[in-house]
């Protein structure tokens, strides 16, 4: 008996899970996790999986599973046992995150400079302006 | 003139329709879940196609509604050619004419681009991408199966000897052929069959099929003028059922 060829069912390593039916290898085909582009030079985000037995079959049911009914301009499928996770139980790693607001660019107040700075460079080129059109007169 | 462009969008339009309903009959019974969408979505892009080239009938030569002409009329008023009647066999047999059709009509779509009859032409441009999705999903699948097991080369061999002499009859000619080119509104029957072979000869050589020798004699003509095969009537019957119980009736 193989174990699952999922890799979702392996990574969640649930304690005691049956091994599945006497899957032989090419039986089950793999799972291909779907990355969608919504326009050109925009991230590509994970949208779900297909089963496909290789990458262009992948791309292909993709395409018509995710590129339908939204506006696409590419697609990307990537083989799920090519991504790499950490544990869920391993979530408290990422815990203190929130306590650190100094890492935020909120935690900075620069508005007011940003603003300032912006007003005084209207104004300076206002005073060009009128230097130039002063020196023309 | 009218004549001429009539007939060829009546036999695009019923090979689009009969085909796009032949495949749908694959919806939910596919073999994976997958390919039962995509597969179901090129034929509803092939219903889509007859809809488009019925509503040029309608807006340039007076036919009735695309629902007129697509249910109401008489089995013998169909274009369409025995190959697209045929019922869909078993997948393989499905997969292949799927291929076989679909080159042929991209290459046809591609050809119309240059159509002196500039609506056929905007339509042509519009589908190119469609078309282009429909011939990689065959092209893959064939050539996929053709290499795999011992029992998929097989089976898609004998598809390919069965569906061949039918495909073949796609390319009837039609009374219209030199009005057609003289007025730069189809190249014809003959060149869109030798680019088709150009075309899908290089697959079928890469899938590790052989394309069977089929006598002229054997190429199964008739549905471009009305003969059509047997299975044509009772899918005409089944696909206009609900439409002529009422043909007024608005949805």
């Amino acid at each position: 008996m193989t174990e699952s060829l999922d890799p979702r069912i392996q990574r969640a390593h649930i304690e005691g899970a049956p091994a599945s039916a006497g899957l032989e290898p090419n039986e089950h085909w793999e799972t291909f996790a779907i990355f969608h582009q919504d326009k050109r030079g925009a991230a590509h985000e994970f949208v779900g999986i297909v089963h496909a037995p290789d990458p262009e079959l992948a791309l292909v049911f993709a395409k018509e599973q995710f590129g339908r009914r939204k506006k696409t301009v590419n697609i990307w499928a990537v083989r799920s046992t090519d991504i790499f996770t950490f544990q869920h139980e391993d979530e408290d790693m990422f815990s203190t995150v929130p306590d650190k607001n100094y890492r935020e660019a909120s935690g900075y107040p620069v508005r007011k400079r940003i603003n300032k700075y912006l007003f005084d460079t209207k104004e300076e080129q206002k005073e060009m302006e009128r230097m130039d059109a002063e020196a023309k007169a | 003139m009218n004549d001429a462009i009539k007939d060829l969008l009546y036999r695009m339009a019923d090979d689009e329709l009969i085909i796009g309903h032949r495949n749908s009959e694959w919806t939910g019974l596919g073999p994976i879940l997958e390919e039962d969408i995509a597969f179901s979505s090129i034929a509803q892009d092939q219903i889509g196609h007859a809809l488009a080239i019925y509503t040029l009938l309608q807006q340039h030569f007076e036919a009735g509604t695309p629902d007129a002409i697509a249910f109401g009329r008489d089995e013998k008023d169909f274009h369409s050619s025995h190959f697209v009647e045929l019922p869909i066999g078993d997948y393989a047999f499905s997969l292949m004419r799927h291929f076989l059709f679909d080159h042929a009509e991209s290459l046809r779509y591609e050809m119309l681009t240059q159509s002196s009859f500039a609506p056929l032409a905007a339509l042509a441009k519009k589908i190119k991408g469609e078309l282009k999705y429909h011939v990689l999903h065959a092209d893959l699948w064939v050539t996929k199966l053709g290499k795999g097991t011992e029992e998929s080369h097989a089976r898609m061999q004998t598809a390919l000897n069965e569906a061949f002499p039918y495909a073949l009859g796609m390319f009837e000619p039609s009374k219209f052929e030199d009005e057609l080119q003289t007025n730069n509104i189809f190249e014809g029957e003959a060149a869109l069959q030798a680019k088709w072979l150009d075309a899908i000869a290089p697959i079928i050589d890469k899938a590790g099929l052989v394309l069977p020798d089929v006598a002229p004699s054997s190429i199964i003509f008739g549905g471009r003028n009305g003969y059509h095969s047997v299975y044509l009537q009772p899918m005409v019957e089944e696909m206009s059922e609900v439409y002529r119980l009422d043909p007024a009736a608005t949805w």
